[in-house]
């Protein structure tokens, strides 16, 4: 086990460093350069923060659509076979929802702001 | 220094021309350029723009139509009265410019979000949709027998290069698979009619003005195919940079943007221009796939590539919503 700080906390110090202290003093290129780092270290933080949960979820999901186990990147990997194949389809009970809460997950760590994640999230599960 | 070799080429083919000033570069990747400046003359100063693929870059990316095309398809087009900068001269390999070409600079703006949000653009917002449309349809009806050599695809064509694009990634998604599917099983076969597709037209590519559209741009992609591919691809979610209710590039509704093209004297099929929005989505996704890859393997180890690779999961949830909507 190692010791604390956890890497959320370490992360969330140093874009909070850069978004209070750095980013007055600087203009420009660099400026636009600077903000695309602190999105980084943002986007780092929710992933730390959500990754373990949302995979647990989406792993169980994906053991019972297709009835076999493997880590969360085989599981995903026999999916997008078995669509390739066309023996899975959104005809199949459980695929689009499946699809919908995978992709939810991904976009709250990816974009929270894009437009049509907001508009999914105020629609609920 | 870029100006010396400006002053010598404007002083051979434009009348009066003493030199030029104020070169700044605008955008540029390794293989293509473009410059502004001003172009000296008795008269008053001339705006203009270079677009070119410095020494070294000759070669064009497979898929591009190379600068050569791109001005004779700007020229055509002006001529034609579609909004486009008139193409002032194609350089010549004596100039020591590279190739490309220099055309007249069109004042307006380029940037998505300032054109949907900008009260500068306020008046010209609500009629964009329908006028895009009837740019669209001028585009479309370029005369055939005036084009540069153009590569022609097929929808079929199309989702074979897509398919092949995104298992070179070796990037699992379901959600692309889906799409694939999707694609393959609307797939609706060869277009009645082939025409000039300009293969990038989109709110970003647009320079607008107070009074409304004044210039195409970034005719690279141009090819031979289905019109509607051009009418799906600038509804695509990613171009209406937040307007998601506003499909035509964030300006307005689908029913806008047909009726200018059909105002145009052309015919608007919705099914294929729908199943171009998905082909178009898809491609946006696999190409932010692309961005990842070319940020693993360098030599472009920059932070903002890395994070279009993130961008990804915009268009699946795009095609999600297009594909398998829920609550309806």
């Amino acid at each position: 086990m190692q010791d604390e700080p956890t890497p959320i906390e370490l992360t969330k110090a140093v874009a909070d460093f850069l978004r209070s202290d750095i980013t007055p003093l600087i203009s420009g290129h660099q400026a636009f350069k600077l903000r695309v780092a602190v999105n980084i270290l943002d986007l780092v933080t929710r992933q730390l923060t959500w990754e373990e949960g949302s995979d647990l979820k989406e792993v169980e999901r994906l053991r019972a659509l297709l009835g076999m186990d493997g880590s969360v990147t085989e599981l995903n990997r026999a999916l997008a076979e078995r669509i390739a194949k066309g023996e899975v389809d959104l005809a199949t009970p459980g695929l689009a929802e499946h699809l919908w809460a995978t992709t939810m997950d991904k976009l709250a760590v990816d974009q929270p702001n894009y437009a049509s994640y907001k508009r999914e999230l105020s629609r609920g599960a | 220094m870029i100006e010396a070799e400006l002053s010598r080429s404007v002083q051979r083919w434009c009348p009066g021309a003493t030199g030029v000033t104020g070169a700044a570069k605008l955008s540029g990747g390794a293989s293509q350029e473009t410059w502004r400046f001003d172009i000296v003359h008795p008269d008053g100063p001339i705006g203009a723009i270079l677009r070119r693929s410095p020494k070294g870059y000759g070669a064009a990316p497979t898929r591009a139509a190379g600068l050569a095309a791109e001005a004779q398809l700007m020229q055509l087009a002006y001529e034609a009265g579609v909004p486009s900068p008139r193409v002032m001269h194609v350089l010549t390999p004596d100039e020591d410019l590279g190739t490309g070409f220099i055309m007249q600079r069109v004042e307006g703006e380029t940037i998505a979000r300032k054109i949907l949000r900008d009260d500068e653009f306020a008046a010209a917002r609500p009629h964009l949709a329908r006028q895009i449309g009837g740019v669209l349809a001028g585009l479309h009806r370029l005369p055939q027998d005036k084009l540069p050599e153009l590569r022609s695809r097929s929808a079929t064509e199309e989702i074979s290069e897509l398919d092949r694009d995104y298992r070179s990634l070796n990037w699992p998604k379901p959600v692309f698979e889906l799409a694939l599917r999707w694609l393959r099983d609307h797939n609706p076969g060869p277009s009645a009619e082939t025409t000039l597709v300009h293969g990038d037209f989109r709110n970003g590519n647009l320079i607008i003005g107070a009074d409304g559209v004044r210039a195409v741009l970034d005719w690279e992609l141009a090819h031979l195919g289905d019109p509607m591919e051009d009418l799906g691809w600038v509804c695509v979610n990613s171009w209406r940079f937040g307007e998601i209710d506003k499909p035509a590039g964030g300006f307005g509704s689908r029913e806008e943007l047909f009726a200018g093209y059909e105002a145009a004297g052309r015919r608007v099929d919705p099914a294929r221009v729908k199943f171009w929005e998905v082909m178009g989505t898809l491609r946006w996704g696999i190409m932010c796939g692309g961005m990842m890859q070319r940020f693993r393997e360098g030599p472009d180890h920059s932070m903002e590539r890395a994070m279009i690779g993130r961008r990804a999961s915009e268009t699946e949830i795009d095609l999600l919503r297009l594909l398998a909507p829920r609550g309806s």
